[in-house]
């Protein structure tokens, strides 16, 4: 089977700094994939990469077989990448329906009534048809992390990135976002998960792979994951 | 339907008022606040909705006006494709600006306006045709029936740009386009992550706006019967452009025509009874307290009182 | 064109005189808006506010350059508040900061242009000095001595800020702010306050510009608008919050504008610095030594 995402050999550097040095990954159709490593190893930057908001220096990135790395981001997201931000970036001037409008009239291309009842749907599958008509600027932290998630889900991606969806979330709520994430899975969606909780990393990811410094050290199942030394050499810094 | 009830009414006060008042100086004095109206509503397309500040008010008014000029100069031509040809070469440096400097950050796009209007200004001092620093005299043509006054004339033709300008700011911000601008406004990375295309949606704002000012100042020259480019390029014109709006609220459309009506109407007093540097200095001074305290301006003032009093009034019950 | 190369040495003699003055002028902007981040569109005013109160201690007898460094500390105490107030009213509460940022301190330099024609009227104003109105003569040119005064403290000036910036502590703290804030919490250091002294001593270099530019020549209160694109147009160009480039910047544009000026005349000199400007923006907007 011929991959869905394949990230071939590529870099980036910020002035004198490295921040990806040939980084290589595959991901399969329908692939539940997990991309851990220390702060700073180059997790965010190899997703801005791939979902268009930076532009790699080298190597090339192909989704669906297409070479998208010199195309910019709404085209990838027209063309299935949808992605959260590790920092919650609600359009903080509308409502939380609003929020979900801009995908869906810009990447499914719906008309407004068309749009309103796709948002509303994705709401209600996310738990927040309470929160419709809040201004997102008043939403706390669970549902700031829950709004991210529908707006991507609203793009109607075939791979959604993950960028820590669950970081400050406590236990209870980890477990319903996650409850979401398989589901999404099932539907056909396949998902990177970029995680600081290892738990829910290895509970969810069929395959994972951890960077450090801009390099991939290693790359596996979960349980090799946790065997492997290097990694927690990268974590505990021992 | 009330939007449109609305403008019916505007359109019928703009007529009865050119029909009754007799004062010369009313419709002399109206046509800078319609024309501030304008420019308020064009500065906010931009501004307002996806929040890349504009300085360059002057530039767009200024190149519109010359454009009116020269084309009046060398082919007498009438005042509607005047105002047409002054909009299109407004939007085309619209077009240009944008191009070149949107796709940086807000404060770039700020200062590069600003040297718009230098280089503006520079060019029309050194263009001997156009009348170099100087200026140009222009002979206004009749009036054309049933206007008895020139002046009157440009009145209502301002009357009726502001309307037009109104119903176009408002259709964007109520279309997906205006809820693009305010995407971009609010994350531009998110905008940009969501499918919206920021540089092209940046660059259409940015030729509407331009557009639009360019066209407010073609009547410029025969309001004045006079053209020279210190006052076409005047700081007067970005300080209103952009204060009006802030001063109203940025939010909703009323916000500008709010803004420009109390702005205008204030330089209008001010000016005539204190001195234009008084006014430059209350209007200032507004601009800073309103940004500060008051971020949404006079629209969001009203709206959070309606609701306060909504709230009393349910707790009464 | 044989009037072109032999009046040349004299233009880029001029210019580089010229150079030195506009990277001096453009230190302080080079701080707050280079290194700081903060939309600073009234620093071409401030400047100005400090040639008129140069010019108010002149008229007491002092010596416009005595002047000008006597009002750096309370520039200083002026540039804190007004990062400060700048802090507290828009940084703080995040994200909008960028509109209301800039249209702020916009507001900022109307009212103090206005305030100074209030004060003053619209006349313009200059020093009396030793070195004013008097030239020096290099080989068959001649060199407004004025010039050689500014381009003496613009030297020192840089010198003295690109030394403080990489020698003192609080200097790398500046740097390091500029970068990346989670390292300056490693060093210890609180990012707002650092700010705010790091613009205070912007500001106070404005007072000591403002005191040159009254000395270069007249000044008048509309005198910042030319000034903001030839401050912005050399920061920019050198590359956000780099010292040496700013140099290299104010250099080129000083030799460009002397140029355009013996080529083309008074009327388009203005332009040059908004053109140059708009080039490096549209084509370069990293700068000559960005990364």
């Amino acid at each position: 089977m011929t991959a869905l995402l394949q990230v071939n050999n590529v870099s980036k550097r910020f002035g004198g700094f490295t921040a990806l040095d040939g980084v290589s990954v595959s991901i399969a159709p329908g692939e539940r994939f997990g991309l851990i490593g220390p702060n700073g190893s180059g997790k965010t930057t190899l997703i801005n990469c791939v979902s268009g908001l930076l532009w790699n220096d080298s190597g090339s990135i192909h989704f669906d077989g297409r070479e998208i790395s010199r195309l910019p981001a709404y085209k990838r997201t027209r063309g299935g990448i949808a992605r959260t931000f590790q920092v919650p970036r609600p359009f903080s001037s509308m409502p939380v329906l609003e929020n979900l409008l801009v995908p869906c009239q810009y990447v499914v291309q719906a008309g407004e009534a068309e749009a309103r009842s796709l948002a509303m749907d994705i709401l209600g599958r996310i738990g927040l048809a309470g929160k419709a008509d809040t201004p997102s600027n008043q939403l706390s932290q669970v549902e700031l992390r829950k709004l991210e998630l529908a707006r991507a889900m609203a793009a109607r991606p075939r791979l959604l990135i993950s960028d820590e969806a669950m970081a400050g979330l406590a236990g209870a709520e980890v477990d319903e976002v996650l409850g979401i994430l398989f589901k999404l899975n099932e539907s056909g969606i396949t998902i990177i998960m970029i995680e600081h909780i290892m738990q829910a990393v290895m509970r969810f990811s069929q395959r994972v792979i951890c960077l450090d410094a801009g390099r991939i050290i290693c790359e596996g199942t979960p349980k090799d994951i946790v065997a492997n030394l290097d990694v927690q050499r990268a974590y505990l810094g021992a | 339907m009330r939007f449109w009830l609305g403008t019916a009414i505007a359109a019928a006060a703009l007529a009865t008022v050119a029909g009754t008042v007799k004062y010369e100086y009313f419709f002399f004095a109206g046509y800078t606040v319609l024309m501030f109206v304008v420019l308020a509503t064009a500065w906010n397309i931009l501004g307002g909705y996806a929040g890349y500040v504009n300085f360059g008010t002057p530039a767009f008014f200024g190149l519109g006006a010359y454009t009116a000029a020269v084309l009046y100069k060398a082919t007498a031509l009438p005042l509607a494709l005047q105002i047409a040809a002054a909009a299109t070469m407004a939007g085309l440096l619209g077009l240009a600006a944008g191009l070149l400097t949107l796709r940086l950050r807000g404060i770039f796009f700020a200062i590069a306006t600003i040297a718009l209007v230098v280089i503006m200004e520079t060019v029309f001092i050194n263009w001997r045709y156009a009348g170099g620093a100087t200026g140009l005299q222009l002979l206004r043509p009749a009036p054309i029936p049933p206007f008895e006054s020139y002046t009157k004339m440009l009145f209502v033709v301002m009357g009726v740009m502001a309307i037009a300008a109104v119903a176009i700011a408002r259709y964007i911000e109520r279309s997906w386009v205006g809820r693009g601008l305010r995407a971009i406004r609010d994350s531009e990375e998110a905008a940009e992550a969501n499918g919206v295309p920021t540089l092209r949606l940046k660059v259409f704002a940015c030729v509407v706006s331009g557009a639009l000012m360019g066209a407010a100042g073609a009547p410029m020259p025969m309001y004045l019967s006079f053209i020279e480019p210190a006052s076409t390029f005047n700081l007067n014109y970005a300080v209103g452009a952009l204060a009006s709006p802030m001063i109203g609220g940025t939010a909703h459309w009323a916000g500008p025509v709010i803004g420009a009506m109390l702005l205008a109407s204030l330089q209008q007093i001010v000016t005539v009874t204190v001195s234009n540097e008084i006014n430059v200095l209350l209007v200032g001074v507004l601009l800073v307290i309103f940004i500060v305290a008051a971020p949404e301006g006079i629209i969001g003032l009203a709206q959070k009182l309606r609701r306060k009093l909504a709230s009393r009034r349910k707790a009464a019950r | 064109m044989g009037m072109f190369w032999e009046l040349l040495p004299e233009a880029i003699l001029f210019g580089i005189l010229l150079g030195g003055f506009y990277a001096a002028v453009s230190m302080g902007l080079s701080v707050s808006f280079g290194l700081l981040d903060v939309p600073n569109v009234a620093h071409p005013a401030i400047m100005v506010f400090g040639s008129y109160c140069t010019y108010l201690l002149a008229q007491q007898g002092l010596d416009p350059i005595v002047a000008g460094v006597l009002l750096m500390p309370p520039f200083f105490l002026l540039g804190m508040a007004v990062y400060r107030f700048y802090y507290e009213a828009f940084e703080r509460r995040g994200a909008e900061a960028g509109v209301r940022g800039i249209a702020f301190f916009f507001g900022v330099a109307l009212i103090i242009e206005v305030g100074l024609i209030l004060a003053f009227g619209v006349d313009q104003r200059m020093v009396e000095a030793a070195y004013v109105g008097v030239a020096a003569s290099v080989g068959e040119i001649r060199i407004p001595l004025r010039m050689l005064v500014a381009f003496g403290v613009a030297v020192v000036l840089t010198v003295a800020l690109t030394l403080y910036m990489s020698r003192t502590f609080t200097g790398r703290a500046i740097k390091a702010v500029a970068q990346d804030e989670p390292a300056l919490r490693l060093m210890g250091a609180d990012p707002v306050r650092i700010k705010q002294w790091a613009f205070g001593i912007a500001t106070g270099v404005s007072a000591l510009a403002g005191a040159m530019l009254i000395i270069v020549g007249p000044v008048e209160p509309a005198l910042d608008r030319v000034y903001i694109g030839r401050t912005f147009a050399v920061v920019v160009l050198a590359g956000l919050g780099s010292m040496t480039g700013t140099v290299a910047a104010g250099l080129i544009l000083g030799i460009s504008e002397s140029i355009v000026l013996m080529q083309f005349g008074a009327s388009w000199a203005p332009a040059v610095s908004f053109a140059l400007l708009l080039a490096v923006l549209g084509f370069r907007p990293q700068g000559l030594f960005g990364r």
